[in-house]
Parts: C-alpha cells; structure tokens; sequence
C-alpha cells in the first residue's frame, strides 16, 4: 500500500493491518501512531534487533521528563518490554506470566496510572502485578510439591 | 455604500497591476474552472448550480487540463489553460487521472510548478452528522509544496546503494511560514505549532524550525510552538483537539494532511487549496476520479464544494462562503438528504438541490 494513504487508513480503519515493514521515517511515525491508537506510550513496548544484539525498551522512546519522580508513570510498557526480552531468551514461560499478569491488572482490575485516565501510582501498579504474579508462582510450587 | 465604492476605487488605484487577493467588492470574479475526470464534471456541475442558487459573484470559465503532445513529443498542459489560470489568478480544480504512458508527467505537479504553489492548505473540521471516532477536530495543516524530501534528486551511489537529497532552502521555509501566519490572523486562529524532526534532521529541519522562529518573532499576536512529528501523530489521535494551525515541510505534511483527513472523515468531504506566489490558488478536491460511479449521479460533491468555500473566502466573499457551507453543513447534520458515501441513498442532483434550497432560503 501507499504510505501516503496508510496514514488516512490507520487512524479510519487500523483494523485491516498486521504486520507492516518500513523504512525508517516512516516507521517512527506508523509506530507513535500505533501507540496513540492503543493508549499510549505508556503501555507500548519496542524491541531493536540485530544480527548480535537485542535491545528492549518502551516503544515510543518517550522519556516522560515532566513526570519524572512522581510516581505516576505508568510501568506496564517496561515490564512488556522486559517479557518480550524473557521470550527473545528463551524463558517463554516467564516472558508470558509476566505478561499476562500486567494485562490482567490494566485490562481487568483496571489499576491505571494518570496516562491512561486513571489515579494510580507507579507503585500501585507494580504491587498489583507482583501480587498476581505471587498467586501464579504459589500454584507451581504447589504443583512442583506434589 | 459610497464610501465602499470610493474604497475599492482607492485600493485599485494603489495596487495597480497587481493582483489583490482580498477584494471587498461585490464585482463579479472570473475563476478557472477544471471540472477534471470521472466524477469531476457532475461535481464540478454541483457546485456551479450551488453557486448560482447563492447569487456568489463567480463566473466560471471551464477549461481542459488533458496533456497534449508538445512539439518535443512530451505531454504537457494546453497552453489555453494555462493562459487562463495566469490571467484569473484563481481555479477550482476536480479530481485528475494522471494518464498512464510514455511522456506523461503527473498534471498535479506540473500545474503546481507552473503557478509555483507553495503552500497547500487543508483545514480539516469535524463535520456534525458524519461520525468518526475523532470529535471536535478542528485543525489546518500547512505543507510546504515545493522542496524539502519531494526535491527529486536522487542518485545511486553504487548498486544498492541510493541516496535521495532532502532540500530545505530558507527562502521556501520563511514563505511558508510567513504565509502560517497570516491565514492563522486572517482566519482567526490562535496558534501556530511548527512540525519537525530537528533533533534528527539537524541542519535541513533545523533551518526550517529556525525560519519559523523568525517569522513567529514577528507576528507576536500568534502563538506560536513547535513539536516532533512523532510526538504529533502520538497526540493527534490520542486528542486533536490540541492542535490548531500545523506548518511543516513537504512530506510531514503529506502524511499529515492525510491524517487529518482521516480524522474527520476522509477525502472525499475534506477542501484543499494550494497558495502560489502572484496571488494565484488553486483549490481542489484532493480524493480520486472514482470512475466505477462516474456519470451515474452518485457522487458526492462536498469535498469540491468546500474548497470552493474556501476559494470564496480567499477572494474575500466571506459572506456568500459562510451562506453556502451553513447549508451544507445543515444538509449533512438533518441527514434527511446524503449521498451513498455519507451512509444515505440520495443521489448527487438530490443533496445538491437541498443545498440549494437552504442556500435560497437565506
């Protein structure tokens, strides 16, 4: 497709994309679109691959200076950032509860940071994820156990 | 009324032989007409009988863009078209199919280098009746047309190898910006935001944003402030309501214009209009020929008709320009009357008829 209609197409119909290939302009642009589309920069995360090397980080390389220290960023798009490196390691297994649990707490019990319209900290989040990765974690020592 | 009349003898007198684009007289105004192919004739048929139901002091004067063979075997313009664009000053241009074969340059990029349009300009509106996931966009892009990443110079360094030149000249970024600048006072806008990638793009997006501070230090009843493009494209569809007037360079401004477009609905209900130096414009509906619905009465004349709004209000007609797009914009918020794009099932001859109707009625 034309990268020029692509943009009208993605803020009318994102739907009709899976998987787009880019230079690079384009790229952080189709990228930063795709974020805002979702929620945000706070819940995107990005991985760069090499032939070597892998680096991963938040996906819109936002460095939220003006909310620096106040514990109201929102650390979902890390933590997914992190669980993608887990699987690039091979430990799929850990990659995914991580992951899991982090949805579970935005998209379930909706503990928000103010990024995505919510009153919760940083910290908030963080325990709320922790205490659910605890109760997973509980299940397969109990399993180990038997 | 008299003083009116002595005013525009005055302004006539003064300016001369040049062209003054803001003319307060009620004298009827010769526009270039390019009905365009596909659906561009019946549009075009559209907004004349719209124009004429509002009594708009316009006359219009049709005339064929189809290239023709020059004596050095390339197509290029007829020259009566030309003449005529460079003699009214102003045109109003449907959709064009860019012929396919040897020889044929795109028409859009010839017309564009032959009256230097330098600023295209798409004001993208929320359109009340015609519903989007976007509310409340109310935002005018600004591109520069003529440099920047669209320069054409290319060249292969070695095979695979290929570099394409991004040209950014101060004269073309100070035009732009001056001109930003005077449709945000001229249109009562608040701000001026300065789009680019000058923490990347250094030197080319640098030279931009530094025209742009020059300008903005000049017009201090303007606000003005600058932003990246990623940061802008992140924002726009998180809140467009954010963002006002947008000046950029060339290809952000492609991207963006479009996406605005989408924002409110599309194409086919977004103006457009291109800026040249001399005073010339050339407005236009920027979506396609649509030829599987040409001639069939189904077409959709709203994008041609509000850049015709616009081309009423640049030649200084805000009147009979707000007149026109109430009862346009009236038509598609009732939702009695809209062609099959806009979800009715009335035909063009119908939505324009009712336009016509409000337009009488006022």
């Amino acid at each position: 497709m034309v990268i020029i209609n692509t943009y009208l197409q993605m803020v009318s119909k994102p739907q009709q994309f899976d998987v787009m290939v880019m230079p690079n302009l384009y790229g952080n642009i189709i990228g930063n679109l795709g974020a805002g589309l979702i929620g945000g920069p706070g819940i995107v995360s990005g991985m760069n691959l090499g032939d070597q090397f892998a680096i991963f980080e938040t996906g819109t390389r936002n460095s939220g200076r003006s909310i620096q220290g106040k514990n109201i960023a929102n650390p979902a798009a890390m933590l997914l950032a992190s669980s993608q490196m887990l699987d690039h390691l091979g430990l799929k297994d850990h990659g995914k509860l991580i992951r899991e649990s982090v949805k579970k707490v935005i998209s379930e019990e909706k503990i928000h940071t103010p990024d995505l319209g919510g009153q919760a900290t940083t910290l908030q989040v963080v325990q709320a994820i922790v205490k659910d990765i605890k109760e997973k974690t509980q299940q397969w020592y109990t399993h180990f156990n038997h | 009324m008299a003083a009116r009349v002595l005013l525009n003898s005055v302004q006539r007198l003064i300016v001369g032989k040049a062209f003054v684009t803001r003319n307060f007289s009620s004298e009827t105004r010769t526009v270039t007409l390019i009905p365009g192919d596909g659906i561009g004739p019946e549009i075009s048929e559209s907004v004349k009988t719209i124009f004429a139901a509002a009594q708009a002091p316009i006359a219009w004067e049709p005339v064929d863009v189809t290239p023709v063979k020059g004596p050095d075997g390339l197509f290029a313009i007829p020259q009566k078209a030309i003449d005529s664009v460079h003699k009214n000053k102003i045109g109003l241009k449907g959709p064009l199919a860019t012929p396919i074969g040897k020889g044929h340059r795109s028409l859009n990029l010839a017309l564009r280098k032959e009256f230097n349009l330098y600023a295209n300009v798409r004001p993208c509106k929320s359109i009340e009746g015609y519903k989007t996931p976007y509310d409340d966009v109310d935002i005018v892009t600004i591109r520069e047309n003529t440099e920047g990443e669209y320069s054409g110079i290319e060249h292969v360094i070695v095979q695979g190898v290929v570099q394409s030149i991004k040209l950014i000249t101060k004269e073309a970024s100070i035009r732009v910006a001056e001109f930003a600048f005077d449709y945000a006072k001229s249109n009562q806008r608040s701000t001026v935001t300065a789009v680019h990638k000058a923490n990347i793009m250094r030197m080319s997006d640098g030279l931009f944003l530094r025209c742009c501070r020059h300008v903005a230090e000049k017009n201090t009843d303007i606000k003005f402030n600058e932003i990246y493009l990623d940061t802008v494209c992140l924002n726009m569809v998180q809140d467009p309501t954010q963002f006002d007037v947008l000046v950029m360079p060339n290809l952000y401004g492609d991207i963006l214009s479009d996406l605005c477009a989408g924002l409110i609905g599309g194409l086919g209900v977004t103006p457009s209009g291109n800026i040249g130096a001399d005073g010339a414009a050339i407005f236009e509906s920027v979506h396609g020929t649509a030829p599987d619905i040409a001639g069939e009465d189904k077409a959709n004349p709203t994008a041609l008709l509000l850049s015709a709004i616009m081309m009423l209000r640049h030649m200084g007609f805000g009147d009979y320009a707000c007149r026109i797009e109430k009862a346009c914009f009236d038509t598609i918020r009732e939702g009695n009357v809209l062609t099959g794009d806009l979800g009715g099932k009335s035909t063009c001859s119908e939505f324009t008829n009712e336009i016509c109707r409000k337009v009488e009625a006022t």
